[in-house]
């Protein structure tokens, strides 16, 4: 009996041992900002200062009244539907050829994949130039076709800006749904196409009446993880437009991000980071019991 | 899939076209940085380079680049060390002991998969500040551990979960320790998801912007994101000599990808599997 309480404790204190590392970066990292967040959306304060000016929820309030927020809210929304209707067809489009094709498209996947290995920075500053209206690529390309009377500043205009970065943000993308419709497409029994073929089917109705319905799960899948991750977007808008111009490709993420950081509002930009967390906590919620009430 | 050749011919060409999609910014990048930046001013943009130049590569070698891939290479292999050892501790204690708070610790950071990144922000910045490690790399490595950890303890523990108890048993009997017998038994036998795990957090870590823009502002003690940020702005009309430096900025993921091709699109796959 002694021996087996010394064991316990020896197992739990080895227990404790095991898990303490993990516990204090994620207590320290993770738990204790987002806290700390919700405190912070409480004060006005310059992030530098050793005064910080109690507000209550004067931050809040301003948030919602904050027309530029609820535009970049907008935007955040807008670009969950572009990506979603953009990606998803094109990759499952690609997925489906390749998967057709056999080994003998197999070299085409490498070639696919180049934009993954990019980081967002090297991507924003990379587009940057080829949307550069006098000698960037795509000017090249359209003076090429004779096409010069599409020119413009892609960049530049407001009216043009947003979408010229959504298709930046949906080439880097396209190649991670590729390659993730074609690990759901593999998994697919052979044996169904080939019950279809006797059956007469053709090509088509295979792929509407078989596949996509079996590729639905991993379609929602797919559509969470570009919500999810629309709603968090940051890197590449930043380097390429910093939200510009007028706030025309302006997110969330780069809102909190230019408060904060740029105009030295740590107050406000906590608020509108703790929006953020409101808002996508809610939004992985509502997802998650979205998908599990089909599954039961 | 036995398919008509003919469909298959429009199957081939569609494939062709999204080539030139996927891949073409990648020539431009290419054969801008070995222009000058003369040729490039004056003659078609997508036009072949007529006199090749390295002039543009020599100029990114001689400033800072080495530097920016020094501190990366540091910052990265430094998390992705400490992550598998924290994480594979954490993931064995979950997913081999018996404890009551066990389900509802795991829980807690499972969940921590969801958190947007951007709320912890201020904060962390707020932070490193306080404690003195704006600036160093070691300000980048908190987060940077701290924040892969929910998802790498996820993807270690299940997989922990599914390796036979019955090693374990027999060297418990011989009196094994628990410290040996994770570092005998389990890790070595977790090693594929190891792996994978090292890659995801690696690929990831090596592109990350956001807390290395925020915690770190001398070129010195900047990662190779930053550089490019930091050298397109110091030579924002200098295009073949940026395009250089992102050619150069692309190779070591280009020669990793070369080398472990399956290993790492199953690592960066790794985020997904949660669904």
């Amino acid at each position: 009996m002694q021996r087996d309480k010394a064991s316990k404790l020896m197992q739990n204190l080895g227990i404790l041992l095991f898990l303490a590392p993990a516990l204090i970066l994620i207590g320290v990292y993770i738990i204790w900002p987002i806290i700390m967040s919700f405190d912070l959306s409480m004060y006005e304060w310059d992030g530098v200062s050793p005064r910080k000016l109690y507000l209550g929820f004067k931050n809040w309030i301003d948030l919602i009244h904050d027309s530029i927020f609820w535009h970049a809210f907008g935007n955040n929304i807008k670009f969950i539907f572009l990506s979603i209707i953009i990606e998803m067809p094109i990759a499952i489009l690609i997925a489906v050829m390749l998967d057709r094709g056999g080994k003998k498209f197999d070299a085409f996947k490498s070639l696919f994949y180049l934009p993954m290995l990019m980081s967002s920075v090297a991507i924003g500053v990379l587009f940057k130039y080829i949307y550069d209206p006098s000698f960037g690529l795509l000017a090249g390309i359209l003076n090429f076709l004779h096409l010069d009377f599409l020119n413009q500043d892609w960049l530049g205009d407001p009216n043009v800006a947003f979408y010229s970065v959504v298709a930046v943000i949906c080439w880097q993308y396209i190649p991670f749904y590729m390659i993730f419709f074609i690990a759901a497409i593999s998994n697919i029994p052979h044996e169904l196409y080939e019950a279809a073929r006797i059956d007469g089917a053709t090509q088509g109705q295979y792929f509407w009446k078989i596949e996509l319905p079996l590729l639905a799960p991993s379609i929602k899948t797919a559509c969470i993880l570009s919500l999810i991750g629309s709603l968090k977007y940051f890197d590449l808008i930043y380097v390429m437009t910093e939200g510009g111009p007028s706030n025309a490709t302006e997110l969330m993420a780069t809102y909190m991000y230019k408060n904060a950081f740029a105009s030295f509002k740590m107050g406000y930009g906590s608020t509108i980071a703790s929006a953020m967390f409101i808002i996508i906590t809610t939004a992985g919620i509502l997802a998650y019991f979205a998908t599990k009430k089909k599954e039961a | 899939m036995g398919f008509a050749k003919e469909i298959k011919k429009w199957y081939f060409i569609f494939l062709a076209i999204w080539t030139l999609v996927a891949d073409v910014p990648f020539l431009f990048m290419f054969f801008t940085s070995i222009k000058t930046q003369s040729e490039l001013l004056e003659g078609n943009t997508w036009q072949i380079p007529k006199q090749p130049t390295v002039g543009n590569y020599s100029t990114v070698i001689h400033g800072s680049f080495f530097n920016y891939l020094k501190n990366s290479v540091i910052a990265v292999s430094i998390s992705v060390i400490l992550i598998l050892i924290i994480s594979s501790m954490a993931a064995y204690v979950f997913a081999r002991m018996k404890f009551s708070l066990n389900n509802i610790l795991y829980s807690l950071i499972i969940a921590g998969m969801a958190i947007p990144i951007h709320v912890t922000l201020i904060p962390i910045y707020v932070l490193t500040n306080k404690i003195k490690l704006y600036d160093t790399i070691f300000a980048l490595i908190g987060p940077y551990v701290a924040l892969s950890l929910p998802m790498s303890i996820f993807i270690l523990t299940e997989f922990m979960r599914e390796i036979p108890f019955e090693l374990e048993e027999a060297a418990k009997i011989d009196g094994c320790s628990m410290f040996r017998l994770y570092s005998d038994i389990l890790l070595p036998l977790s090693r594929p998801a190891l792996i994978t795990v090292g890659i995801y957090n690696g690929t990831y870590l090596w592109n990350e912007f956001v807390f290395a823009l925020v915690l770190t502002s001398s070129p010195d003690k900047r990662t190779l994101p930053l550089g490019i940020w930091d050298f397109q702005a110091r030579y924002g009309s200098d295009i073949p000599a940026i395009m250089a430096f992102l050619t150069l900025s692309l190779l070591p993921m280009l020669i990793a990808y070369i080398l472990g091709q399956d290993k790492i699109i199953k690592g960066m796959m790794a985020g997904a599997v949660k669904g």
